[in-house]
């Protein structure tokens, strides 16, 4: 009997390592800029590219940066949930769209929805750098001093919203 | 004139594609071929976050390319690899790098191998311990007498 408790305990060991590196989602990567400034940035509007808005305009409000793109096809896919919750009025939602024409930026708004308060073209996909953008959608959550306070990777969900998202913005604005 | 055609196929082919690989290859380099050996040296250091096991300087990924273009315009403003390394964790954290530091969240990661080796270690000497007490331990008295039959049917059979 005691012959294969060793081998029983290693097997158990290595089954509790490959259960927990299933869980895992190596795709998200956390992000080193949580709890930190956010990165400044001047950028020209999608709507009116003629006016500039800066991280400093926005200071004083917790709000959401959300990353997106005319081309990501992920977008489309959370798209409606920030349409939802822009009619909400919960929280302010600013568009930093991400290596995108502009054209084509517009007409998808136009086709699906403008969820956001204003979208800043970052074309040059600079600022997305800066923010350690990796894969679009992205979702910031920004507090009232400028320190991100949440990185969202992927598709924002309604659960995520729900569960995550939502319950951080209260307490922040609490 | 068609048997010789379709024997030729598999080499046009192979022609074919070799001018559409050296078309896709041929993309024009910086013009200082120096500064772009050192941008790809330390874009081999950099782990490309969109296709996770490859290099920024394999990856042909949208952002590697972008990131690509980050390293050879801060080498063109003097800055170090030690500069340009920090800047990349700064955005993407340690996750960028191919050879994490040593701190205290990656201890694990650098020491497990040693610490396998020394449990490897311990239990080989165990093992060696037990078996030389194993041999050395003398014949209780009913195994010497069962050795002294088992010898002497062997002597008596032979």
């Amino acid at each position: 009997m005691k012959r294969y408790l060793i081998p029983l305990i290693v097997f158990v060991v290595l089954v509790g390592f490959l259960a927990v590196g299933l869980n895992l989602k190596p795709r998200e990567v956390p992000s080193p800029l949580i709890d930190k400034p956010a990165p400044a940035f001047s950028l020209a509007r999608l709507d009116a590219p003629e006016q500039k808005l800066g991280l400093e305009d926005l200071k004083g409000k917790v709000w959401l940066l959300n990353v997106w793109a005319s081309w990501c096809v992920a977008c489309r896919q959370e798209h409606p949930v920030l349409v939802d919750l822009a009619r909400q009025n919960v929280v302010p939602i600013y568009g930093l769209n991400y290596k995108d024409k502009r054209d084509d930026a517009l007409a998808w708004l136009g086709r699906y929805g403008n969820p956001y308060i204003a979208s800043l073209s970052d074309s040059e996909g600079l600022v997305g750098i800066d923010y350690g953008v990796y894969g679009v959608p992205e979702t910031f959550v920004v507090d009232k001093t400028g320190t991100i306070r949440l990185k969202h990777i992927g598709p924002v969900t309604p659960e995520a919203l729900r569960d995550t998202i939502l319950p951080l913005v209260r307490k922040l604005n609490g | 004139m068609v048997e010789r055609l379709t024997r030729m196929l598999p080499a046009l082919l192979l022609a074919g594609f070799l001018g559409m690989a050296a078309a896709q290859e041929a993309k024009p380099l910086a013009e200082d071929p120096m500064l772009e050996a050192k941008v790809m040296a330390i874009a081999e250091e950099l782990r490309c976050l969109v296709c996770q096991n490859e290099t920024i300087a394999a990856s042909h990924a949208d952002l590697a390319v972008d990131l690509r273009k980050q390293i050879r315009q801060k080498l063109q403003q003097g800055q170090t690899q030690a500069q340009i390394l920090d800047f990349m964790v700064q955005r993407y954290g340690d996750f960028v790098l191919y050879r994490p530091p040593v701190k205290s969240s990656t201890w694990l990661l650098w020491g497990g191998p040693f610490l396998l080796l020394a449990v490897a270690v311990a239990a080989l000497v165990l093992n060696i311990r037990r078996r030389r007490t194993l041999a050395a331990a003398p014949l209780k008295a009913d195994e010497a007498e069962r050795v002294r039959r088992l010898l002497a049917e062997e002597k008596s059979s032979s």
